[in-house]
C-alpha cells in the first residue's frame, strides 16, 4: 500500500493496564495499516486484545490503561500527541464507535432526535435547529427506520434491539466520519436481525466510503463483511491478510485451530470437533516465547525461548510462528 | 445412529404462560405466552436440538419440560409416567425425577453460588438425594465426576470464581452428572464460552452421551452447533414448534419459511460462499410475545403470507417421514 493511500497506520502499538496484580500487556506491539474504503476484521476471543487496541485508536482507554509506546498516525497525524480537545473534535467528526450493547450506550433520558442532533451540533456550532433535525430524520430514514418522522421522538426503550443498533449507526455515521470502529456491533443481536444490520453496514460502507475496523469473535461474520482481517491472540496479532487468504490458506497454527474448532453449517457428515486444547494465557505472566506455545500442537523448542517474527508470504499476509522458518528436517524441528 | 422406538419424554400441547405485572386494577391481566401449545416426544439416547431466536420461548420449554417452571397447562409423560397433565389434574412430586432429569444453564458464573466450594457444589446433589452412605463414598464420588469432565481432583476445594469460564461449565456439567441423570436440558451451555472453549464442552457432552446413554434436550440460538451436536433440531417461532425433522434433513431441506430464513441469515465462515449464495432477509423484528399476531404468528415477517395465515393458526403436519412443519402454505392452503 502506497503512503498516501493509508488512512490509517498503527506501528508496535503498546497498551498495558497497571492494575495492583502488576502490569498487564493487553496490546504487544501490533502494527498494521488501513486503505481508505476498507473493511478490516480484527478476530479474536476475549481478552486477546481486539477491544482495547480500538478504543486506543479512538482515544477512550480508561485508567488504569495507558499507550506505553508505538504510534498511531490518522492521514499523517499523530493521533497520540493529540490534546483533550483536539481529540474530542477528532471523534465524531472522522472516527466513530459503534458498541456491542446499544441499550447501554443510548442515553435513556433523551429521545434518540435529540442524541442524533447532540452529535451534530457539537461539531458544527453553526447548524440550526431545523437543518440538524432534518438530517437527522434523513439519517434515520437511511439506515431503514421506518417512520422516522415520529420515531425520532421516541426513547431509546421504546426502540427494539435491532432498531437501536441501528439508531447507534446513525448517530456513528451522521457526521459522515473517514473510519468506523465497530466494536462486535451484531453479537447482542439475533441472526436474522444480524444479517439485516450487516447488509445495511455494506451498503453504507460503500455509499458513504467509510473505512471500518470490524471487531468480532465470529468468523463467519469476518467473512461476510471485510476485505482484510487481523486474527490477535494474548495482545498480539499473529496473522494478517486477505480475507480470502486467511480462510482459504490459513498459516498460523491459531487461525488454522479456530477455523477447524467451529461447527459448520456446510459440511456434509458429522465431523468431530477439532478443539483448542487448554485455555488462553493468563496476561499477568505471559510466557517467555510464543504466546500460544502452550496452546499449540506444533509447538518446538524456541517457540518456548523466544517470540517468533513475521514471515510474509505476499499481498499483505503475514503470519507469527517459528514453523514458517523451519526446515521440515531442521534442527529445531525435535519435538517440545 | 439412535433407534426412534422408546419415548422418554412424550409432551403434548405444553403451554407456559407468564403474567405480566401493572395494568392497574380494572385493567384485563395480560400475558407473555412464551410457549404455545408445544408436542413433540424426545427419545432416549437421541439430542434433540431446539433452535429460535431470543424470546421464542426455548429456554422456557426446556424449564417447562422439567417443570422448573411448572406449566400452565398440557401434559408431559416421562418413561411412561405421566408427570403432568392440566386436563386429569395430575402433578406429581417432583423429586424422584429430578435424579432423573436435570439441567445445565447459560451462564456458568450466574449459576454457581460463589459462596461453596466446587465440591460443595457437586456434593450437593449427592446429599440431597442421599445417594453416598459415607464421606469417603461422597469425596470419591466427587473426584469421579471432576475427573469426568476433565478437572483435578485438587479443584475441589476452590471456589468457583478462580475458574475460567470453561472450567466453571465443566463444573456445571459435574453437578447434573452427580445423580446419573438420564436426561439433561443444555440451555445454551456453550454460548457464554470463547470460540476456542466452544468445541472443547461440545465434544465433552458428545463423549459423555456415548459413555453413559444420557438423552439431551439441546436448546441453542447458533445453529451450526446445534446442527453439529443433534439428532433433530426443532425450530421455534414466537412460542410455536414452527419445524421439526431430522438435523441434516432441516439443514440441507428446510420446508418452513421461517427456518429457511433463519438457515440463510447464518453468515458462514467462507467468504467465496457468502458472495454466491442467496439471502433471504426478513422485514422488521419479532412481534411482542404479549400480543401476537392472530394465525400464523409468522404471517406479519412471511414473504408468502396470506389471508388465511392470518385467520387460522396452521397445525404441526407431517410432510415427509420424520418431518413436520406448521404453514398454511404446505397444505396448499396458503
Amino acid at each position: 500500500m502506497a503512503e498516501n493511500d493509508r488512512l490509517i497506520e498503527v506501528k508496535d502499538l503498546r497498551v498495558s493496564f497497571f492494575t495492583p496484580a502488576g502490569e498487564v500487556k493487553a496490546v504487544d506491539g501490533i502494527s498494521y495499516s488501513l486503505g481508505y474504503n476498507e473493511v478490516m476484521g480484527v478476530v479474536g476471543e476475549s481478552g486477546s486484545g481486539k477491544s482495547v487496541e480500538a478504543y486506543s485508536i479512538i482515544g477512550l482507554l480508561q485508567n488504569p490503561g495507558k499507550v506505553v509506546g508505538g504510534s498511531i498516525t490518522f492521514e499523517g497525524e499523530d493521533l497520540l500527541a493529540y490534546t483533550p480537545e483536539q481529540m474530542r473534535q477528532f471523534r465524531g467528526n472522522k472516527v466513530s464507535m459503534i458498541f456491542q450493547n446499544p441499550m447501554t450506550c443510548l442515553n435513556p433520558v433523551y429521545t434518540i432526535g435529540n442524541q442524533l442532533m447532540e452529535a451534530l451540533t457539537c461539531h458544527d456550532s453553526s447548524i440550526s435547529p431545523q437543518d440538524a433535525r432534518k438530517r437527522a430524520i434523513e439519517m434515520l430514514e437511511l439506515v431503514g427506520i421506518n417512520n422516522a418522522e415520529k420515531r425520532i421522538d421516541q426513547y431509546p426503550h421504546e426502540f427494539s434491539g435491532g432498531m437501536r443498533q441501528r439508531a447507534m449507526i446513525a448517530m456513528a455515521l451522521i457526521c459522515k466520519p473517514k473510519l468506523l470502529i465497530a466494536d462486535e456491533p451484531t453479537t447482542a443481536l439475533d441472526v436474522t436481525i444480524q444479517a439485516q444490520i450487516l447488509e445495511l453496514m455494506k451498503k453504507l460502507q460503500q455509499e458513504e466510503q467509510t473505512s471500518i475496523i470490524f471487531i468480532t469473535h465470529n468468523l463467519g461474520v469476518v467473512a461476510e463483511i471485510c476485505d482484510r482481517v487481523s486474527v490477535m491472540y494474548a495482545g498480539k496479532i499473529v496473522e494478517q491478510g486477505k480475507v480470502n487468504d486467511i480462510f482459504y490458506n490459513p498459516l498460523h497454527p491459531y487461525t488454522k485451530g479456530l477455523l477447524a474448532s467451529m461447527p459448520r453449517l456446510d459440511s456434509d457428515g458429522h465431523e468431530r470437533l477439532i478443539p483448542i486444547e487448554g485455555t488462553p494465557i493468563d496476561l499477568l505472566n505471559p510466557p517467555k516465547g510464543c504466546n500460544f506455545a502452550p496452546r499449540c500442537k506444533d509447538c518446538r523448542k524456541i517457540c518456548l525461548r523466544q517470540k517468533p517474527p513475521f514471515a510474509d508470504y505476499g499481498d499483505g499476509h503475514t503470519s507469527a510462528c517459528w514453523l514458517h522458518f523451519m526446515e521440515d528436517d531442521g534442527e529445531e524441528a525435535s519435538g517440545k | 445412529m439412535t433407534q426412534y422406538t422408546n419415548k422418554l419424554i412424550e409432551i403434548e400441547n405444553l403451554r407456559k404462560y407468564f403474567a405480566v405485572k401493572g395494568g392497574g386494577l380494572l385493567a384485563r391481566r395480560q400475558y407473555v405466552q412464551a410457549v404455545e401449545s408445544v408436542s413433540f416426544s424426545i427419545y432416549k439416547g437421541e439430542t434433540l436440538g431446539i433452535v429460535g431466536e431470543s424470546g421464542c420461548g426455548k429456554s422456557t420449554l426446556g424449564r417447562a419440560i422439567i417443570r422448573l417452571h411448572e406449566p400452565t397447562s398440557g401434559k408431559i409423560v416421562y418413561d411412561g409416567q405421566t408427570i403432568y397433565d392440566s386436563d386429569a389434574k395430575i402433578a406429581v412430586p417432583m423429586l424422584p425425577y429430578r435424579r432423573k432429569m436435570q439441567i445445565i444453564f447459560q451462564d456458568p458464573s450466574a449459576s454457581l453460588d460463589p459462596r461453596m466450594t466446587v465440591g460443595e457444589i457437586v456434593g450437593e446433589a449427592l446429599d440431597i438425594h442421599k445417594l453416598c452412605t459415607g464421606k469417603a463414598e461422597r469425596r470419591e464420588r466427587i473426584n469421579e465426576l471432576l475427573d469426568e469432565v476433565g478437572l483435578n481432583t485438587e479443584h475441589a476445594n476452590r471456589f468457583p470464581h478462580e475458574f475460567s469460564g470453561g472450567q466453571q461449565q465443566r463444573v456445571g456439567i459435574a453437578r447434573a452428572l452427580a445423580v446419573n441423570p438420564e436426561f439433561i436440558v443444555c440451555d445454551e451451555p456453550i454460548s457464554a464460552l470463547d470460540v476456542s472453549i466452544q468445541s472443547q464442552v461440545v465434544n465433552m457432552l458428545e463423549d459423555l452421551q456415548e459413555q453413559i446413554g444420557l438423552t439431551y434436550l439441546f436448546i441453542a440460538h447458533d445453529i451450526s452447533v446445534v446442527r453439529h451436536i443433534s439428532n433433530r433440531i426443532g425450530v421455534m417461532y414466537l412460542g410455536n414448534l414452527v419445524e421439526l425433522a431430522e438435523s441434516y434433513e432441516l439443514c440441507n431441506h428446510p420446508i418452513h419459511p421461517y427456518t429457511q430464513t433463519l438457515l440463510s441469515a447464518v453468515p458462514l465462515p467462507d467468504p467465496e460462499k457468502n458472495k454466491t449464495r442467496q439471502r433471504i432477509l426478513l422485514e422488521g423484528d419479532i412481534p411482542s410475545p404479549i400480543n401476537p399476531p392472530s394465525g400464523c404468528r409468522f404471517h406479519t415477517r412471511c414473504p408468502y403470507a396470506t389471508d388465511i395465515c392470518k385467520r387460522d393458526m396452521p397445525r404441526l403436519k407431517e410432510y415427509a417421514p420424520g418431518h413436520f412443519a406448521a404453514c398454511h402454505r404446505l397444505e396448499g392452503l396458503g
